[in-house]
């Protein structure tokens, strides 16, 4: 690939990016959540067009508009989430679309014999009838790869393949990939765990806010250079948050704990105090806040509010005690996007401005109002709809919603997901106003600048356990959050 | 520009073109008469389309208002028929005879929609499947309770809402479904249980997560839409001196046509229960048109599902274009 750009409303995703692949190698892509690597094998797969750039496979230039062209040109792609259909057959699910029929029916003894030797050729033995909801993980990962070997594939591209597989099934999945690259078969290989990249890479490629960063063969760096690349140097742009007062205590949670989820977290978090939440996408931190929130239901453990229980799997209790939790994705669960400014701004705290059950439409619209001031969300009218605002003033309309609740404790996960600088700053200035306030502010992240810039202490959650816990002065470091971050890192 | 005000005025556009071109070809359409006659021919659709307004707004469906129509009519008949010759006195009568039996029918159809909501709400199980049962077994549940027989001859009391006249020539079940479109509006403008419907639809976890109880919410909803099939049943009964199993055969399709041409979103989250009368209206004067002009009722019936599906491919549509 050379010179690939992508550009996204307001984004650059990609700039300038070139990589190449060299026949029967693992190439590595590594780096931070949103640093491009998903945009260029989305590129590479069909799934986005390029805007700038050209594609050689084999010397030649190739067009890639569709996900068909890419599948014509021998690149197959295996994505994090599974795209099988879980009520159907193993040898059902492999020729998915691609059925190879004689006249007009299947021809199951061809297909038999095809989808036999694929599985063969990875050395993985697998029932052909058997249901895909019936095998486990590493399984029905091994479904995925052997369907995208049936028709001759030369390049194959993995978005994290390991992780939802257990250390045993990763073994696996290494052999299989060490068995392929024997056949010649070259992969693209995406993970963020960078243990394993030794073990099974040949060449590593890491990308940031849409450059190449360097590539190098495996055996050159340790994981610690690795960590510096992908972080880079903009450390030194951000400055160290404002010295907060820190107060009371205002939220405890003992020995939470929900299955397959988040294990025995506890923490405290304070009046005044902006206590980030760093990790990988993934890493349990939204099951946590959804549970703080009453969203989800614990397994076990306790939450505490200025000493005070919570019921527990209850909005409404956890509302009425002062908690806030603005969620990560206001399109699917922040915000009524159909309805207006006003009426989603009195959503979460309808009985402020109603007598009984009767809304005072008048005093309506004078605390909406005072809320949009407030905010300062552009917007003609109160009664303007939430659909047609822009990102960060949609993202506004969430914070001044649940500031009308008049929360002791407002939870915001990934606040600044998908809106441009200067919202940013806006957001960062609130969250920094309502802690000099006294409310106790806690931060989801996975924007690690972000973290370092506004929280004054950070945990840090990885495979929903906690893995670190620090105090965020002139002294902190990236560095020593990702260590947290990524896990068991020696070099 | 009239593209701009025919968005604008949506189905009022529609209905005014209508109504014109019908006043030009038929010389009986506009007498009073006529129109008044078209108003109480609607008065069941209308009352029916107040509640499924409520139901198709939070993103559900009620299939079953027509048999829960059939059923809470007949249980107020057998209640009628069971009290009313307990006494001569005709202020007894009038209570036990025809206040008990109504107020017990509304009470059955607020339960029927009970049932449906909080199988719906809690159970997880669709709207449309519900509904579909609860159809079946709300109409096998009337034939049960009098072995497939119809009951007549009602006092005047009770007839009375059904073939009334007020004011000289305006009869009461026009009255008794234009208040509760009114008291609909008021409840969805007004009340916060009128805004959590909206926002029901519009995003059910933003309002879960707003810390509303949105199965509260839901299941009103369709207690709602089973009181005014009970009301739909009094108008009815009242009006015919006669209850029998199969009344409300395919009520449901008229009230769910008068919401959806109304442009009320069947995704739920928008639209106007005024709206919604104004559908009813448009199908009740298509439906007398074609009656004037000669037209067959067969073909009747195959106009008017077809302005059904033409309206929510248009609102499908629209939503399409919202997205993109």
């Amino acid at each position: 690939m050379h010179n690939i750009s992508k550009y996204f409303p307001g984004v650059k995703a990609l700039d300038d990016v070139t990589f190449n692949l060299k026949k029967g190698e693992v190439h590595c892509l590594l780096g931070e959540n949103g640093a491009g690597k998903s945009t260029l094998i989305k590129i590479l797969s069909g799934a986005l067009k390029l805007d700038k750039g050209e594609i050689y496979i084999k010397g030649k230039k190739v067009e890639i508009e569709k996900s068909q062209d890419s599948k014509n040109l021998g690149i197959g792609t295996i994505y994090q989430e599974m795209n099988l259909v879980p009520s159907m057959t193993v040898i059902e699910n492999m020729f998915l679309g691609d059925e190879i029929c004689r006249n007009i029916s299947i021809d199951n003894r061809e297909m038999k014999k095809k989808a036999k030797a694929v599985l063969e050729r990875i050395k993985v033995q697998i029932r052909l009838e058997d249901l895909i909801k019936d095998l486990s993980i590493a399984k029905q990962q091994s479904v995925e790869i052997a369907k995208s070997l049936i028709f001759k594939k030369e390049i194959l591209i993995m978005d994290e393949p390991t992780s939802s597989l257990s250390d045993k099934d990763i073994q696996e999945l290494f052999r299989i990939i060490k068995k392929l690259k024997t056949q010649e078969v070259s992969i693209i290989y995406i993970s963020h765990r960078l243990q394993e990249i030794p073990q099974i890479a040949d060449r590593i490629t890491v990308l940031r806010d849409g450059k190449v960063v360097n590539s190098v063969d495996v055996g050159e760096v340790n994981t610690s250079d690795l960590i510096e690349m992908m972080i880079g140097r903009t450390l030194e742009e951000y400055s160290v948050p404002q010295k907060k007062k820190i107060g009371k205590l205002a939220l405890e949670v003992r020995n939470l704990s929900k299955k397959n989820k988040i294990e025995d977290i506890s923490f405290k978090s304070y009046k005044g105090e902006i206590l980030g939440f760093a990790g990988l996408v993934g890493s349990g931190r939204t099951e946590l806040m959804k549970i703080i929130f009453g969203a989800d239901k614990a397994d076990s453990g306790e939450i505490l509010i200025e000493g005070k229980s919570l019921k527990g799997n209850s909005i409404q209790d956890a509302i009425k005690k002062g908690v806030s939790y603005l969620s990560e994705n206001r399109a699917v669960d922040g915000l009524v996007l159909g309805m207006t400014i006003s009426n989603n701004i009195t959503l979460a705290n309808l009985s402020s401005v109603s007598k009984g059950f009767v809304i005072q439409l008048p005093k309506e619209a004078t605390t909406s109002k005072k809320i949009i001031d407030k905010m300062r969300i552009a917007t003609t009218s109160i009664e303007k709809i939430v659909r047609f605002l822009s990102g960060g003033n949609q993202q506004k309309v969430v914070v001044g919603k649940w500031l009308l609740t008049d929360s002791e404790i407002l939870i915001f996960d990934e606040p600044t997901r998908g809106i441009d600088v200067g919202a940013k700053a806006e957001i960062y200035h609130l969250i920094n106003d309502l802690a000099d306030n006294g409310k106790s502010i806690i931060v989801v992240s996975s924007d690690l600048p972000e973290i370092m810039r506004i929280c004054s202490r950070i945990i840090v959650m990885k495979d929903g356990k906690i893995t670190g816990e620090l105090e965020n002065n002139e002294k902190t470091t990236q560095k020593e959050v990702m260590q947290f971050m990524l896990g068991d890192i020696k070099p | 520009m009239i593209k701009k005000i025919l968005d604008k005025l949506g189905i009022l556009s529609i209905l005014i073109l209508v109504f014109l071109t019908l006043s030009f070809s038929s010389q009986y359409f506009l007498k009073t008469t006529n129109l008044i006659n078209i108003m109480l021919q609607i008065s069941i659709t209308t009352t029916l389309a107040v509640g499924m307004t409520f139901v198709i707004l939070t993103g559900g469906i009620d299939l079953s208002v027509g048999s829960i129509v059939a059923f809470s009519g007949m249980s107020m008949a057998f209640i009628h028929k069971l009290l009313y010759p307990l006494s001569d006195q005709s202020i007894v009568q009038f209570i036990i005879g025809t206040f008990v039996p109504i107020i017990l029918g509304i009470v059955i159809g607020a339960f029927v929609g009970f049932i449906n909501g909080i199988i719906i709400s809690k159970g997880k199980v669709p709207a449309f499947i519900m509904t579909l049962g609860m159809m079946s077994m709300a109409r096998g549940a009337t034939y049960l309770l009098t072995d497939g027989q119809f009951i007549q001859l009602f006092p005047d009391s009770f007839r009375y809402l059904g073939n009334g006249i007020l004011m000289g020539q305006i009869p009461v079940p026009v009255i008794i479904s234009l208040s509760l479109v009114l008291i609909a509006w008021w409840i969805l403008k007004y009340t916060k249980f009128g805004r959590y419907v909206y926002a029901l639809g519009g995003n059910r976890e933003a309002l879960r997560l707003s810390g509303v109880d949105i199965v509260r919410v839901e299941v009103w909803v369709y207690v709602i839409s089973g009181i005014v099939s009970a009301i739909g049943a009094i108008i009815l009964v009242g009006r015919l001196n006669l209850c029998t199993p199969v009344y409300g055969n395919g009520y449901e399709l008229d009230a769910i046509g008068a919401v959806i041409i109304g442009g009320t979103s069947i995704f739920g989250g928008e639209g106007k229960v005024g709206k919604s009368l104004l559908g009813a209206m448009l199908m009740g004067m298509i439906r007398n048109g074609l009656n004037l002009l000669n037209v067959s009722p067969n073909v009747q019936l195959v106009v008017i599902g077809l302005i059904v599906v033409v309206a929510v491919f248009y609102d499908k549509v629209r939503v399409k274009n919202l997205n993109s």
